[in-house]
């Protein structure tokens, strides 16, 4: 059937390498970092075998969303500009220079030159807008990239290595959206297929890897791009990646994919729980953990259901919740309580945990002035009408149900009832539509402060019901400013602002775990904390 | 003969019909919508703008009235089009075809086993003149038949793969990483083979014939396997026929644990984002599968017992 020498082999070496790093990490402890000086310089050669837990069925990067998937479709294509993990910033890719107009409205970019797809074509400024014009007619197949080029008004060919987009309105999100993989570039005749076949066919990059072979539900195939030789400006290496192939297994039990890290048949795994850590730690598994940027697990608030647009209520919820205690109890080691409706690795975080402080005394005195008086069945009451509230929640993550059950425990200690509602993923969309929920659990990573726009802004699809006031021209104002040290302070105000006024409960970050063996080296976390592998190299 | 062959088929028919128009009935009545799903919504993208979910509705037809869309869909079926699956893009006819080598060759291998050992097992126990024995072994199968398969999978991968190394812990490569997923799955099946198979000798050595067959001087082991085991095979032959079904279901586990590509990780995948064309085609060859197995033990029948006269249909004789 499937050729698997390449596997059995891999994981026979990984076994020696097991066995001997074991005995270093034994004497050393090693800790945090995937890099190794022991083992020498860098290398190239090798294949790493990456288990991960599902495949979205989709190889097309403009499409898909999900971390599992996009481990793989993120090695196949580069994109326009790339984000420092570390600061933010904004840096080369395959444009080599941008300007942007004082409005935030114009996005010139100058293409690096010499870069070419895999199919031989040439990245020049016709294919950039061939890319740009499709994205939009994705529609509601590719959410997030349609979503950053949302309001688009042209884009034009100034000449073949620069191209300029244009916006009807001040659109400062863009340079980032820039360096993610949804508006990663794909060769025209990629772009000019339908949605669906890119799905089914895969696409055609630029990036350090191509898609060799998809097989739904068991692997993804990436081989090494000879000749790649025009990196993110942050990488170390120069040139072609080290490694010659990797292979994602789709594995989807989090048992098996434990034993098969800890036994030496795979070399990394994705989405390690709390529950794995001591396990894959004893092993001498290197654990890699970085926080999401965007927007925490939170609890969206109904802010139109009677109970909840008195603001005293919805604070009362917000300092009624022990965060700490559901980070101790459920989450993997590092995980942060929130302290912002941001998590602290986004672009202009601002920290407000001193409003979200762990505070039941103040939760029962904020609901007795809101007029709820403690029923018979330790449930708040008001005019009769108990203090109930519908918590929906969605099963994807493993996360969310103890996370709930926490949460309700603390909530009915202040004498607030939550019922939760667990719904299929196919009824989120008309969920977050119908408000049909009191409070709403949910996520949302970007590695820009504007996501707090397309979150709370009143004009958009303004989930929450939030209603509208001084924050909307906050929100506009941070999408129309090109200054870093302005957007930031406005960013600010705007966090201070939905905390303040307990528009969302914010909760806990969600926080990307891996493991890795110990001959895995310098795979690396991009800006949005999913993983780079052009870096990555073997020993 | 023809003629029960023919009515037989047309009763297949009716059952794939029913299958299929029940099936598309359900997934009509479950909230949400496989529209919605595909957009990705569930995973980590914002909300979906409504007129763009409508849009991609109207694309795929969702919007028309459920007869037309349910007259649309078994008019290709008919013809042996099931259309291309939502989240994939890829004709279902071709992911159906892609995935029942694996899961023939999981189900045939577990099926074999489950018959040996199974089998052997029920022979044994009732053969066996040591009590504790007996007790011991017929006290295995219903242990076999109560414990998760999930569990055993799992149990199984712990040891062989993790501990000892002996077989890989995923993937369908070849015999070694078919032995483990076919055990677990042959657990189930052939406990419910050994008790059905154990039950019936233990009748079958209680009848008129056995005496005969002693009275006129067999030997033990002769009257066992060749009087009562060929009388008492009938009833587990029927059970291997309904086992079928049991099997597709299990291997949805066993496939998810085992990470094997097959038609249960199809429908696993299928059903959690409601790819109604693919929950479709799947359906609709699970209950061919059903049909077709209960169709051949049937037919089976009358070589092993020849009072069975298939003429009318009837079965005569059957413990």
């Amino acid at each position: 059937m499937r050729p698997s020498l390449h596997r059995r082999q891999s994981g026979r070496v990984a076994l020696a390498a097991l066995a001997a790093a074991a005995a270093v990490t034994l004497s050393a402890c090693g800790e945090g970092s995937a890099t190794s000086t022991a083992s020498g310089p860098p290398h190239s050669g090798g294949t790493l075998t990456f288990a991960v837990g599902s495949d979205a069925g989709c190889m097309d990067p403009q499409q898909v969303s999900s971390n599992d998937t996009i481990y793989s479709l993120r090695q196949i294509v580069d994109s326009l500009t790339d984000q420092d993990p570390a600061t933010g910033k904004i840096v080369p890719w395959l444009a080599q220079s941008w300007d942007i107009s004082p409005d935030a409205t114009t996005f010139t970019f100058h293409l690096r030159p010499g870069v070419t797809f895999s199919d031989g074509s040439p990245l020049t400024a016709q294919v950039v807008k061939d890319n740009f014009d499709a994205v939009p007619k994705l529609g509601a197949l590719g959410v997030l990239a349609e979503g950053y080029l949302s309001g688009v008004q042209s884009t034009t060919v100034v000449d073949p290595s620069t191209v300029r987009v244009q916006f009807s309105q001040p659109n400062a999100q863009f340079l980032q959206a820039t360096s993610t993989f949804s508006l990663g570039i794909e060769s025209s005749a990629s772009v000019k297929k339908r949605p669906q076949d890119k799905c089914s066919q895969g696409v055609i990059g630029s990036g350090p890897f191509v898609l060799k072979q998809h097989v739904v539900n068991q692997s993804i195939t990436l081989a090494k791009r000879t000749g790649y030789n025009w990196g993110s400006a942050l990488w170390r290496k120069k040139g072609e990646a080290y490694l010659d192939q990797v292979v994602f297994k789709v594995v989807p039990e989090a048992g098996v994919r434990q034993g098969s890290l800890e036994s030496g048949q795979v070399d990394a795994i994705g989405s390690v729980g709390k529950a794995d850590e001591a396990a894959l730690k004893a092993s001498g598994v290197t654990l890699l953990a970085r926080a999401n940027p965007g927007a925490v697990f939170n609890l969206g608030v109904n802010n139109s259901r009677p109970a909840l647009q008195d603001e005293r209520v919805r604070q009362a919820l917000q300092v009624a919740v022990d965060r700490q205690q559901i980070v101790d109890t459920v989450f993997p080691t590092g995980t942060r309580p929130a302290t912002s409706v941001l998590s602290h690795t986004t672009p202009d975080y601002a920290d407000q945990g001193a409003a979200l402080a762990f505070d039941p005394a103040k939760a029962k005195a904020l609901l007795d002035s809101a007029g709820w008086k403690p029923g018979g069945d330790g449930i708040r009451q008001r005019g009769g009408a108990r203090l109930s509230l519908s918590l929906v929640w969605f099963a994807n993550a493993a996360t969310n149900q103890p996370a709930l059950e926490l949460v309700q425990q603390q909530l009915k200690a202040v004498g607030v009832d939550v019922v939760l509602k667990q719904l299929p993923i196919a009824q989120l969309a008309q969920t977050q539509t119908s408000g049909d929920f009191d409070l709403l659990w949910g996520n949302l990573t970007r590695a820009d402060p504007d996501i707090l726009r397309s979150q709370y802004s009143t004009q958009l699809a303004n989930v929450y019901r939030i209603p509208p006031t001084g924050l909307d021209a906050l929100l506009t104002q941070q999408a129309a400013t090109t200054d870093a040290a302005q957007r930031k302070q406005v960013a600010a105000q705007a966090q201070q602002d939905v905390v303040r006024n307990a528009y969302v409960i914010p909760v806990v970050e969600l926080q990307t775990e891996l493991g890795v063996a110990p001959k895995v080296h310098d795979l690396d976390f991009e800006a949005s904390s999913r993983i780079q592998l052009h870096d990555t190299w073997l020993s | 003969m023809r003629r029960y062959v023919i009515r037989r088929i047309a009763q297949a028919v009716g059952v794939l019909w029913a299958a299929y128009t029940i099936s598309f009935l359900v997934l009509d009545f479950l909230p949400g919508d496989p529209v919605s799903a595909m957009a990705g919504a569930g995973s980590d993208a914002g909300p979906v703008d409504p007129a763009q979910l409508a849009r991609l509705r109207h694309e795929y037809g969702f919007d028309k009235p459920v007869l037309l869309q349910y007259l649309d869909y078994l008019g290709k079926a008919v013809r042996g089009d099931f259309g291309d699956s939502i989240s994939t893009g890829r004709p279902v006819t071709a992911t159906l075809a892609e995935a029942l080598p694996q899961t023939l060759a999981l189900a045939g291998a577990a099926l074999l086993l489950a018959v040996v050992f199974g089998g052997g097992l029920a022979v044994l126990a009732t053969y066996t003149n040591q009590r504790w024995l007996r007790q011991l072994l017929l006290s295995l199968p219903p242990l076999g038949v109560s414990v998760p398969t999930f569990w055993i999978g799992l149990m199984l991968v712990e040891l062989f793969s993790f501990r000892l190394r002996l077989f890989p812990a995923f993937g369908g490569d070849g015999l070694r990483g078919l032995a483990l997923p076919a055990v677990a799955l042959a657990v189930p099946t052939g406990a419910i083979v050994a008790q059905v198979l154990a039950k019936s000798l233990l009748t079958a050595l209680d009848e008129a014939y056995i005496e005969t067959a002693r009275a006129k001087g067999a030997g033990r082991a002769r009257i066992h396997l060749r009087h009562a085991l060929r009388n008492a095979s009938l009833p587990a032959l029927t059970v291997v026929g309904l086992l079928a079904g049991q099997m597709m279901a299990n291997s949805v586990v066993i496939e998810t644990v085992f990470s094997r590509d097959g038609i249960g990780r199809v429908t696993a995948s299928a059903v959690t984002v409601q790819d109604i064309p693919l929950v479709q085609g799947v359906v609709v060859f699970g209950s061919l599968v059903f049909v077709v197995v209960n169709l051949v033990v049937d037919l089976v029948y009358p070589l092993l017992d020849p009072r069975i006269v298939v003429a009318t249909g009837r079965r005569v004789g059957v413990a």
